[in-house]
This record gives structure tokens, C-alpha cells and sequence, in this order.
């Protein structure tokens, strides 16, 4: 169990996947992998019959929905002064509760050397509240810079396809080296240095308070992601992502592979923004018949949408032993 | 994408995965050297102390306040005369970080009881500053400051007990009082968007200057307007010629609120604010 919590930090910090020799399969894996070798016909019957099943999008639109309203609460609660959700996404107050996003409380922390109560009672809050929902499901359900990237990750792959760009990837450890470096960096100057340079900060103030030069460097950014690096920002260099990250690697929620099911055509590593975590969807891969996808995934649903024939599902961990 | 299949072993495949590797190597190191470069940018607008900005009530001593503002503009949603702004990007590191100036829209205290420090999460914006952080003694005030509006309450004072700056009659020449003249109308024109609180209008409810006219014999706007007790007050300065001459003249209660810099008629004010300065007899 431990073993496999290690795997996965391991991963999101940059390691490459661990491939499982065929020997440490479990019995159920081996006799799965084995049937899946003869029975090709069959499962190109299947997979017709599944993609006639499929609807397309579902949890994309709840997603979408989800972010659009949080990001929407946050702008109407200043502008019509309903006061629900006051504050910016780096720290609000939800009905006069505190919420404090982790990765700037960290950064204040570091950087102010001093934490008080209302700091240390926000930042619990939304460690809970992630801890239950899957750390960086924040990334996916409510960063708007996030929605901001996917669609320009639409344009990329687009752009891809008609061979007018291509991707350029980087080592995935650089996020790792992010987050230590701009812990250092507000731990020796005094400054909140990523906070200078963060979308998601300018991005929800622009929303909240009204727009500024500081959208230039998210444009910039976006600009990069389409023309340069698939993802560029949330892959390589976000280290909220990477906080989130972190607490999501025990939370319940989780997105959970089902090696029965699996066709193993790939749609669903397409589709990801980090498709390190489904390394186990590769044919021949999966040690287990059923495993849990890693700390590193966004929750954001896309594979679940995408994946033809349902290997791919929401989970919540206990809630399958209890029902 | 590349990286992700299998060897097919042959050598000329080999030496081009190889290649891809450096390459992206040598790609990954530039994006490092990138992000860091651009985000240590924001030190030049704070080392250079491009523009020293008026922070709201109760801030921390700047290096101490850029430390531990968290950039969410809490206090920006609180405010009921809408005095504090966030800054934009041009201000480096200050970027996000709330502001006021005075001579647009003056902190008034409208609220009473000093709101943005109430909803600061981290403590960037205190009533009283813990022993923990840098703090001047000439930007302590005497006594509790005693808030005009509300000097018949039981409780007459503001919890705060510092000031952020301090009022200084910058143009002596320009000032209408000290050229012994009056004004009528509103303060700043008629166009003038800035609001604030008039008690014997509504105590809480903040309304535009410019719904406000004045007609006075002696332009004492800056006193009258004051909302500290004993901040500000008019007094007889004789001229190099022996000339008496009316002069706002600042005590030590003043917490450097800018109201009367906000108000001032003459273009540019005759009084202005510096933010950060402290009292010294």
C-alpha cells in the first residue's frame, strides 16, 4: 500500500512510470492479459458496440458548469455585493469562513516568516476540503486559468493535426525544481516571488477586480502553450498544482482503471494533461485488475468522457466496500 | 510523444531518441532559466522604491506588508468609499497588492471601525502591530484617535493606532486660505467622482463631493473636512513681511487618512499625504 502511495508522488515529481514485470501480476491481471490476447474479433465487435453506447461529454460540461459558477460566484459576490464568496481565489472568506489557497499561504508563510490564526484556520479549511476531493481536482474544477489553458489546448491540438505546429515537450521533474526554487526564492527575499508571476492569481483578480497589464504575461503564456508546448504551464511549472498535488495523493476521490474493460486504444492518454498517470492503460501494463489512477491527476473527467468502453470511472475510496 | 514508444532497436532510431533526449534536456534548462528570470523581474519596481505607495489603514511596514499580503483584495471589497485599489503588474513583486490614492478617493473611515483590517486574512493590515514585526515609534499615535462622526458614541475612538502617513501643506502659495480667499461649490468640481461620508447628510451612508457644495467666507476645507479629531486646524503664520496669514497647520493626531488632500480645490492639491511619514514635533 505504502509501495504504491510512494509510486505515485514519485511520478508527479517527474520519475518516469514504473513498468510491473509480468511476473508480479496478480492471477486475475495475468488471466485478463491472457484472454485479451486471442479474443481480437470479439473485442473489435465490443468496441463498435461500446463507441454506439458512449455520451460524449459529461464530465466535461459538469466541470466547465462547476468552475464557470465558483469563478462567477466570486465576481458577483463583490459586484452585486451578495457577499457569499468574498476575496480572490489566493484567499476568501465562503459566508465569513476563511479559505486561503494553500500553495499562496505557503508562499506568504516562507516569505513573512510569521503565521497567524486566521492564515493557519483558512489554510485547514481548504486542506480538508481538497483532502476529500482529490487535491488537484482544484486545478480542473476551479483554476480559471486552467479552463483558460484547456481551450488553447484545443487550438494546439488542432494546429498539430493540420501539422502547422508541433509539440515540444520538457522533463516533467522541472515543476519539482519550480516548487523548491520559489519556496527558496520567498524564504531568501522576502517577497512572494510566485505570486508576482502566477495566472491563476492574476487571472481570478482580472475576473474579480477588473482587468490589467499583468493579463500581458497570461496571454504570453497562452501564446506559448499554442504555438510551443502542449500544457506548457500546468505540466512543467505550476507548483499550486504540485501543492494540490500532494493532498490529493490520499484523498478518497480518485479515478479509479478497470483492465476488463480496457480496449487499450489510447483515447484516454490523448486526451490528458498528464498522461504519465495512465501509463498502467498501456496494453500489457496493469499489474492488478483494478488500480487507482495516481496523485498526479486533475480529476477532470476527459479520459471518463473519451474512454469507449467505461474502463475508466469516478471512485470514492471506502464508499465500494461500504455499499 | 516520442519517448513514449518502444525502442525498435535499430541503430539510426537510437541516436534519434538520443538526440530527442537532449534536446529536451537542454529545452527543459532554458524554460527553468526563462521562468526564473521573469518572475525575479518583479524585483526592479521594488528595488528601485519606484513609487512609494499610500497602503491602507493599519499596513505593516512595506517590506514587512509585500512579505505577507496575500493578494486577494478582501480589504478592496470591504471598503465603502471603494478608496483601495489593487496594483497591476508594473509594480513587480506589489503586484495585487492593495493601494490608495488619497487625491482620487480618500480613505473617509466611513466605516467606523477600519473594515479592511477586519477582513485582512493574514495580517498585513493590523489595528495594533504584533512585536514581531518592524514598527517606527513616530508612526504611533499619542492617543487613541477620536473619530469626528462618532465623538458623542460612548466609544468615540478607532481601534488604530498608527498612522500611515502623515498630512504636509505642500504649496503654501496656492492654498486659498493662506491667500485669504473663500470657495463656493463642490470641492473638486462638479465632475469629481470621489465620495465620502457627511454625518449631518447620513452617517452611513457615503455620498459624491460634488452633491456637496460649500460656501465659505474663508476656504477651511481641509479642517473641515478632516474626520480625526484635533488633526488639522487653521492658524495665524505671519510672512516673511510680517503679513498674518491663515495656515492649515497639521498636529500629531493626524493619521494620514488624505481626505484633505482629496478635497483640497486648488490643481494640484496644496496639501498632500506622504505616505510612510511619521510624526516628529
Amino acid at each position: 500500500m505504502a509501495n504504491k502511495y510512494w509510486e505515485s508522488v514519485r511520478v508527479m515529481l517527474g520519475g518516469e512510470p514504473r513498468r510491473v514485470d509480468a511476473s508480479e501480476f496478480t492471477e486475475e491481471a495475468k488471466t485478463i492479459h491472457f484472454y485479451k490476447k486471442d479474443e481480437k474479433q470479439d473485442f473489435e465487435a465490443l468496441k463498435l458496440e461500446a463507441r454506439a453506447h458512449q455520451k460524449k461529454g459529461v464530465w466535461l460540461k459538469r466541470r466547465w458548469v462547476t468552475l464557470l459558477s465558483i469563478n462567477l460566484l466570486f465576481v458577483v459576490s463583490f459586484w452585486l455585493d451578495i457577499q457569499i464568496l468574498e476575496g480572490a481565489l489566493t484567499a476568501s472568506r465562503m459566508l465569513g469562513f476563511h479559505l486561503i489557497d494553500l500553495n499562496s499561504a505557503l508562499q506568504v508563510m516562507l516569505a513573512h516568516k510569521h503565521i497567524i490564526v486566521n492564515l493557519l484556520i483558512g489554510t485547514g479549511t481548504v486542506f480538508v476540503l481538497w483532502l476529500m476531493l482529490g487535491g488537484r481536482t482544484f486545478c480542473s474544477w476551479v483554476c480559471p486559468y486552467h479552463f483558460l489553458a484547456e481551450n488553447a489546448e484545443r487550438l494546439h491540438v488542432y494546429l498539430v493535426e493540420k501539422k502547422k505546429v508541433s509539440d515540444h515537450t520538457f522533463h516533467r521533474g522541472v515543476r519539482t525544481v519550480f516548487w523548491v526554487l520559489f519556496a527558496l526564492m520567498a524564504i531568501i527575499t522576502g517577497y512572494t516571488v510566485f505570486e508576482t508571476i502566477s495566472p491563476v492569481g492574476i487571472v481570478s483578480r482580472a475576473l474579480i477586480y477588473g482587468p490589467g497589464l499583468a493579463l500581458g504575461w497570461v496571454v504570453l503564456l497562452l501564446l506559448f502553450e499554442v504555438f510551443y508546448s502542449r500544457r506548457a504551464w500546468c505540466r512543467y511549472v505550476c507548483p499550486i498544482g504540485l501543492t494540490y498535488g500532494f493532498v490529493g495523493v490520499f484523498s478518497p476521490l480518485h479515478v479509479t482503471y478497470k483492465l476488463a474493460n480496457c480496449h487499450h486504444e489510447g483515447e484516454c492518454r490523448k486526451v490528458c494533461e498528464v498522461p504519465h498517470v495512465l501509463d498502467c492503460v498501456i496494453k500489457g501494463r496493469a499489474p492488478t485488475a483494478q488500480l487507482d489512477i495516481g496523485a498526479d491527476c486533475t480529476r477532470c473527467g476527459m479520459c471518463i468522457d473519451v474512454c469507449p468502453s467505461g474502463a475508466l470511472a469516478f471512485e470514492i475510496k471506502g464508499l465500494r466496500k461500504i455499499m | 510523444m516520442t519517448t513514449e514508444k518502444k525502442p525498435a532497436a535499430p541503430t539510426g532510431v537510437v541516436n534519434k531518441r538520443k538526440l530527442e533526449e537532449r534536446r529536451k534536456f537542454l529545452r527543459t534548462m532554458i524554460l527553468g532559466a526563462a521562468v526564473l528570470g521573469i518572475s525575479t523581474l518583479g524585483y526592479i519596481p521594488v528595488a528601485s522604491a519606484w513609487r512609494i505607495r499610500m497602503r491602507p489603514p493599519g499596513a505593516l511596514e512595506e517590506a514587512d506588508f509585500l512579505a505577507s499580503c496575500i493578494k486577494c483584495g478582501q480589504c478592496v471589497q470591504v471598503c465603502p468609499v471603494q478608496a483601495i485599489k489593487l496594483d497591476d503588474i508594473d509594480h513587480g513583486f506589489g503586484v495585487g497588492m492593495p493601494y490608495i490614492d488619497s487625491r482620487k478617493q480618500a480613505c473617509d473611515f466611513s466605516c467606523d471601525a477600519v473594515q479592511c483590517i477586519l477582513a485582512c486574512p493574514t495580517g498585513a493590515l493590523v489595528y495594533k502591530k504584533p512585536p514581531y514585526v518592524a514598527s517606527r515609534s513616530e508612526m504611533k499615535v499619542a492617543n487613541p484617535p477620536i473619530l469626528l462622526a462618532k465623538e458623542k458614541d460612548p466609544e468615540p475612538t478607532l481601534n488604530l493606532r498608527e498612522r500611515s502617513g502623515l498630512a504636509r501643506l505642500a504649496r503654501p502659495d496656492a492654498c486659498l486660505a493662506v491667500q485669504g480667499k473663500g470657495f463656493k461649490g463642490p470641492a473638486r468640481g462638479p465632475d469629481f467622482k470621489g465620495i465620502m461620508r457627511f454625518t449631518e447628510v447620513d452617517r452611513w451612508k457615503p455620498i459624491r463631493l460634488s452633491d456637496h457644495p460649500f460656501d465659505l467666507q474663508l476656504c477651511d476645507l481641509c479642517v473641515r473636512t478632516c474626520p480625526i479629531k484635533g488633526a488639522i486646524s487653521l492658524e495665524p503664520v505671519l510672512d516673511k513681511e510680517g503679513k498674518k496669514h491663515m495656515t492649515p497647520t497639521v498636529h500629531e493626531p493626524c493619521l494620514g487618512c488624505g481626505v484633505c488632500e482629496m478635497v483640497c480645490p486648488v490643481e494640484p492639491a496644496a496639501i498632500v499625504v506622504d505616505p510612510r511619514k511619521g510624526w516628529s514635533a
